[in-house]
């Protein structure tokens, strides 16, 4: 690298030079005032270059994303720093920590809320798969179950720098998008996700069928069968599930070799 | 600079906690003496329970009813308990905030559907964990005024940490589960369900059929509030939902509340959007997992909650921890102290509008001590460092002097910055002074500990009233202001923050070489049959950990006494009668962490 000031007319050519239409050629005289790109990388470019996220902390995970936006890591170098409260206001929605089943159908009620284009990064073990809390019986195994996810960022909670590194995947995704395929300029726009409801415990109205299928056959729901060590030391697991959910099982481990093999 | 502050009071000394049971056993002879590992208590009929809580209260002196929790022992396994005895026993913790000392342990056994009264007429502070119990266990508490779900919502089906309820991805009562090890025939818990989510539905249950009930509105609880009957214009109350997503509620927490122009005649707190289900894995988890696990309560400060449960557990096991690690565990907990409390000033500030800019100036205060803690323990926030019987790894070179540098240059500095530019301020002053006060004596009945109780002039803090670790050896004083609104909470903080760092000064000077960990740290480990409460001070209040042995690698109770949860029994009081806008500076006062309120 050379130490010499950088020569300011030239850093400006590089900087748009990936914009630049790579066909059309402008006159030689107009060189330094006329720029020919496309609609999709202009529209990117200022989409990702000022991606408002919604104010919107769950658990741990929020205390680092307000830590990631403070003093010393400063999101607004990536034009970020403006978290807004209001979901109409906002691009891009960090789910930061445990997703709770009371919480679930917030949550989906704010993404419903949010203008188009939006965005959903899962922040976290949590937020991603369930993590730590995974088998609590008021934890929703990731968000993605209820709302699609663009981004997952790994880690317990992520360190700020994680979190960074998951906000410029997300602005690499940004850019690889055109409005010639994203769902929200299509004429019909993308649908809004059914909001979850709480019943005896909660459920997805888009699995309404499955589950007045399950619960009416008359036989006992198949989950509920696993026993614990108190049944005269025989190991619990999947040893004392039933049929149906070994066959899943079985289904789901061959998708995965498959998937592995292929 | 705050005008007043009152001289350090000093407790009258521990209380006799054998002859506080004894004057309980002269008024009810009923009443059975029994001892459970470290712990002597007295086991209460239902029918005589209040008599007991008010001989305890009235000639006892125990005016601080901590902590009220139950145990199913449907499957317990030990050798020590009868079988045939009552399925469930409601648990009482009452301590004495004069005199200080150990806790006074009363026990109720009740039976599956059976009543017992409510403590909520002798302690009102009872009111939010009765409701979690019935919640959580599904016993009735009579006469209680507001029995509803808290953690969960009305219409869920089953008490989810009674020992035979099971959630659907459940797999076995004990870890390492054996499909894990030694098997390692594991499937996705997803796939063993239908549906692929973590529910269970009943069976003949059609989600058509399903309405929701109908929301809880509070009514007033203004007594001065007229409804138009008398001869006070007739006006209309408007009902105002502040969260579960809400910028101003740190976290995912409800206010419900009732409002007549901007003034709240009511208010109802809503619960458990961040119910993480931490005690039912704890009771399966062996006893070292749930060390990060309680990391994840109150995330901001990972080391005091590390250390509530690391001394609770050494009570059950009788364990000696060497003088080094006890030295660290007091640096370190004083370090996150300081953490907690700039993070909460900086953020009461938010609430009363000075946006972001006071919080900047904490978190880079903060960022210095994460760093610390980071090379220490290897993580920022979750750093699960303690283990039973001392701390996980000795300091890397060179973290003293950063240490020395951060507690005697940058944070005495940082501290009387926040203190020149916030203390004074106009708008602190009048947002803040006679805003949200509760009397000393309020407080206590409702269970209240902490900054709250010493901003109202109790000097109650478990460091000096049973001191544990080695905090007897310092020289540092418990300040206390008269006031009890919102400014001396805010003032509270950032003195208590300054005795913190005096704490940490005298204790890296004083650091001795030695031992880090007594014994293995409990990798392998099972405790003697019995039970045991060790309760450390919090930045929030008394954090405590109810833990029941019965002699298994697991353990067999698992409940934390949480401080931000107890102390949301007073935001009620605190804010009936002030407006809409300090009703969320009142809330940010009692500076509660959902992971903890929830867990």
């Amino acid at each position: 690298m050379s130490l010499a000031p950088p020569n300011f007319p030239d850093l400006k050519t590089g900087q748009v030079e990936s914009y630049l239409h790579p066909s059309v050629s402008v006159p030689e005289g107009l060189n330094n005032n006329v720029l020919v790109t496309t609609v999709d990388r202009l529209y990117n470019w200022s989409r990702r270059s000022s991606m408002w996220p919604l104010l919107f902390g769950l658990a741990c995970c929020a205390i680092e994303m307000i830590a990631t936006a403070s003093s010393r890591f400063d999101l607004s170098r990536f034009g970020m720093e403006v978290m807004r409260p209001s979901p109409r206001q906002s691009d891009l929605m960090i789910v930061s920590g445990t997703v709770t089943k009371k919480m679930v159908p917030a949550i989906v009620r704010i993404y419903n809320q949010m203008a188009e284009p939006r965005y959903v990064i899962a922040m976290g073990a949590c937020a991603t798969g369930g993590g730590p809390f995974k088998e609590g019986y008021n934890v929703v195994s990731g968000i993605d179950k209820y709302v699609p996810v663009d981004v997952y960022i790994p880690g317990c909670p992520p360190t700020p720098e994680a979190l960074m590194f998951g906000l410029m995947k997300m602005h690499q995704k940004v850019d690889t998008q055109s409005v010639t395929t994203a769902d929200w300029y299509k004429r019909e726009g993308s649908a809004f996700v059914p909001v979850p409801q709480l019943g005896p415990d909660i459920f997805d109205p888009r699995q309404a069928d499955l589950i007045r299928a399950e619960t009416m056959s008359g036989e006992a729901v198949e989950a509920d069968t696993g026993g614990g060590r108190a049944e005269g030391g025989v190991p619990g697991g999947l040893r004392n599930l039933g049929e149906k959910a070994k066959a899943r099982i079985a289904q789901a481990k061959e998708r995965a070799a498959a998937r592995l093999a292929g | 600079m705050s005008d007043i502050v009152a001289p350090t009071a000093t407790v009258a000394g521990p209380l006799d906690v054998a002859g506080t049971l004894a004057l309980v056993q002269e008024a009810l002879p009923d009443a059975k003496p029994v001892s459970a590992g470290p712990t002597d208590y007295l086991e209460v009929a239902p029918d005589q329970l209040l008599e007991a809580l008010r001989v305890l209260r009235d000639q006892g002196g125990c005016d601080l009813l901590s902590s009220i929790t139950c145990t199913d022992y449907l499957s317990y396994q030990g050798r020590a308990r009868a079988k045939d005895g009552p399925r469930f026993e409601v648990v009482y913790h009452l301590y004495s905030t004069a005199q200080g000392g150990d806790c006074v342990v009363l026990h109720v056994p009740v039976d599956d559907g059976e009543p017992l009264p409510t403590a909520t007429p002798v302690y009102p502070g009872a009111n939010l964990q009765e409701r979690e119990v019935w919640d959580l266990y599904g016993l009735v508490f009579e006469g209680h005024p507001n029995l509803r779900r808290i953690l969960l919502w009305e219409g869920f089906e089953g008490h989810p940490m009674r020992k035979d309820w099971h959630e659907a991805y459940y797999e076995e009562d004990q870890k390492p589960f054996r499909s894990r090890h030694p098997r390692a025939d594991f499937a996705r818990s997803e796939d063993k369900v239908p549906w692929g989510k973590n529910t269970r539905y009943p069976a003949d249950w059609d989600p058509d059929d399903w309405q929701e009930p109908v929301t809880y509105v509070p009514v007033s609880q203004d007594p001065r509030h007229s409804n138009g009957t008398g001869d006070r214009l007739s006006t209309e109350s408007v009902v105002v939902n502040l969260g579960p997503h809400h910028p101003s509620t740190h976290g995912v927490f409800r206010m419900v509340v009732r409002i007549e122009g901007e003034t709240v005649t009511a208010l109802e707190p809503d619960m458990g959007y961040l119910h993480r289900n931490h005690e039912k894995i704890g009771e399966r988890n062996t006893w070292l997992m749930n060390m990060p696990f309680t990391d994840r309560l109150d995330y901001i400060n990972s080391m005091s909650n590390n250390w509530g449960y690391a001394l609770a557990v050494e009570k059950l096991m009788g364990l000696e921890v060497p003088e080094r690690a006890e030295y660290l565990r007091v640096i370190m907990a004083e370090l996150s102290r300081i953490v907690n409390h700039l993070w909460s000033i900086g953020f009461i500030l938010n609430d009363l509008g000075a946006l972001q800019t006071p919080a900047l100036y904490a978190i880079e205060e903060r960022e210095m001590i994460l760093d610390l803690f980071e090379s220490v323990s290897g993580a920022r926030m979750m750093c699960n460092y303690l283990r039973f019987g001392g701390v996980h790894r000795d300091l890397p070179a060179g973290w003293a002097e950063r240490a020395r540098y951060v507690v005697h240059e940058r944070l005495p500095r940082a501290l009387d910055q926040l203190d020149d530019l916030l203390s004074g301020n106009e708008i602190v002053n009048t947002r803040g002074r006679g805003v949200g006060y509760l009397s000393a004596e309020q407080l206590i009945s409702l269970s209240v500990t902490g900054p709250m109780i010493r901003a109202a002039g109790v000097p109650y803090d478990i460091r000096r009233c049973e001191p544990y670790g080695v905090y007897d050896r310092f020289d540092f004083d418990i300040p206390t202001l008269p006031h009890s609104d919102v400014y001396d909470r805010y003032y509270i903080r950032l003195l208590e923050a300054r005795e913190s760092v005096r704490i940490v000064q005298q204790a890296l000077a004083g650091l001795p070489e030695g031992d880090i960990l007594a014994g293995k740290g409990g990798y392998v480990f099972r405790p003697p049959e019995g039970e045991a409460y060790g309760r450390v001070e919090g930045p929030k209040g008394e954090l405590g950990f109810y833990l029941v042995s019965d002699g298994k690698p697991n353990p067999y109770r698992y409940h934390i006494r949480a401080p931000s949860y107890i102390n949301l029994n007073a935001l009620a009081p605190m804010t009936v009668g002030y407006k809409v806008a300090d009703a969320i500076v009142i809330l940010g006062a009692i500076d509660i962490v959902l992971g903890e309120v929830d867990r």
